[in-house]
């Protein structure tokens, strides 16, 4: 399976250096070596989730908690989320860390990603949450470290969005 | 049964925990018996105050946390069950107050007046311990056991669709959730 351990790594030291101890994550293609990473690592709490909206209400109690946390989701989470993200992330000022794989976008090959890719942009747009798309591994650290400072000052949701030439190596 | 009567009975159990309820009626009530720091009433975001209760408990796995739940709350979100189950936190104690109603938004019947058995799911999902209780002296003792236990648990307590007449209290939100976080940075102090 091609996608890129090496930019996985670069995303999950990056999130570790943000001091992020809880990662909730619905597993995807993209994001397999990331929550595996995840998995494996003894100081971080990894929460498999049936639905990701479940993950607003997780990062909201580690965020009550003083934990750090971050959500790891495809762009159709980010899609099925949407009411947690309004109605308890916006209502109650709660900083959300997504990372979301950004499925149906330029050189997808899978027919059933390709609307999800369409709306991704214009929906983060429309909700006013700040994003950023990763698309070289340069960056991660940096963007990823600025991503989760805003999330923490506004206490709002703040997204990045990881492209396929930074996730997909072919 | 009552659910005020249930929160006014266990009331004084939850002065050491840390407590999330469901919007509407359930934090009204909740709220009409006292406000304290630790409560945090979730009044929208349909079936999310598992998910907090749950990221509450793996967060601080020394604290008691207590999730007042609906049926019309749970059905939306039943996935968490099977998330819940799959960590178990020791400390973790989910209450469903099932008046078989979305009573909150017109009294509307939901699926557990048609059958749906939510001890059934719960337990099929894999919480270790369930419960269903139908009187107050069934819902206090089964309180009373699953805050000295060490062991994740689900109660559903047959309750009746009644609740208060205004669902408004006048704590708003966002003091509830500012005052709410403080509180637990107080204990990291102690």
């Amino acid at each position: 399976m091609p996608v890129s351990v090496t930019s996985s790594k670069v995303i999950f030291d990056a999130l570790k250096k943000c001091d992020v101890r809880l990662i909730s994550a619905l597993p995807e293609t993209w994001l397999v070596h990331l929550i595996r990473m995840a998995d494996d690592d003894p100081d971080m709490v990894l929460v498999r989730l049936a639905k990701e909206e479940e993950g607003v209400g997780v990062s909201a109690g580690a965020h009550f908690a003083g934990v750090k946390s971050a959500m790891l989701m495809q762009n159709h989470g980010f899609l099925a989320s949407i009411n947690g993200i309004v109605s308890f992330a916006y209502l109650y000022k709660i900083p959300l860390l997504m990372v979301i794989s950004y499925r149906g976008s330029f050189g997808e090959r899978d027919p059933w990603q390709t609307q999800g890719g369409n709306v991704t942009e214009a929906l983060l747009r429309a909700m006013g949450i700040p994003y950023s798309v990763l698309d070289s591994i340069e960056s991660v650290e940096k963007r990823i470290r600025q991503a989760q400072a805003l999330a923490e000052s506004s206490l709002q949701p703040v997204a990045l969005l990881l492209t396929r030439d930074l996730m997909w190596e072919e | 049964m009552l659910r005020l009567d249930c929160l006014r009975a266990v009331y004084p159990d939850l002065e050491k925990c840390l407590v999330v309820t469901i919007m509407g009626a359930t934090a009204a009530e909740l709220h009409s018996l006292g406000h304290r720091p630790n409560f945090f009433y979730l009044q929208h975001a349909m079936g999310l105050a598992s998910s907090t209760g749950l990221g509450l408990a793996l967060s601080l796995p020394d604290q008691k946390i207590v999730v007042f739940d609906g049926d019309g709350s749970l059905l939306m979100n039943l996935g968490s069950l099977s998330t819940m189950a799959r960590y178990q936190p020791k400390n973790l104690f989910h209450v469903v107050f099932d008046n078989e109603s979305l009573l909150s938004v017109g009294g509307f019947p939901t699926a557990t007046s048609t059958g749906t058995d939510l001890e059934g799911i719960a337990r099929a999902a894999g919480i270790p311990a369930v419960r269903t209780v139908r009187t107050l002296e069934d819902f206090k003792t089964a309180v009373k056991n699953a805050l000295h236990t060490s062991q994740l648990t689900t109660i559903v307590a047959k309750v009746e669709p009644t609740g208060p007449a205004g669902y408004v209290t006048d704590l708003s939100l966002v003091e509830n959730r500012f005052q709410f976080r403080r509180y637990i940075q107080s204990l990291k102090r102690q």
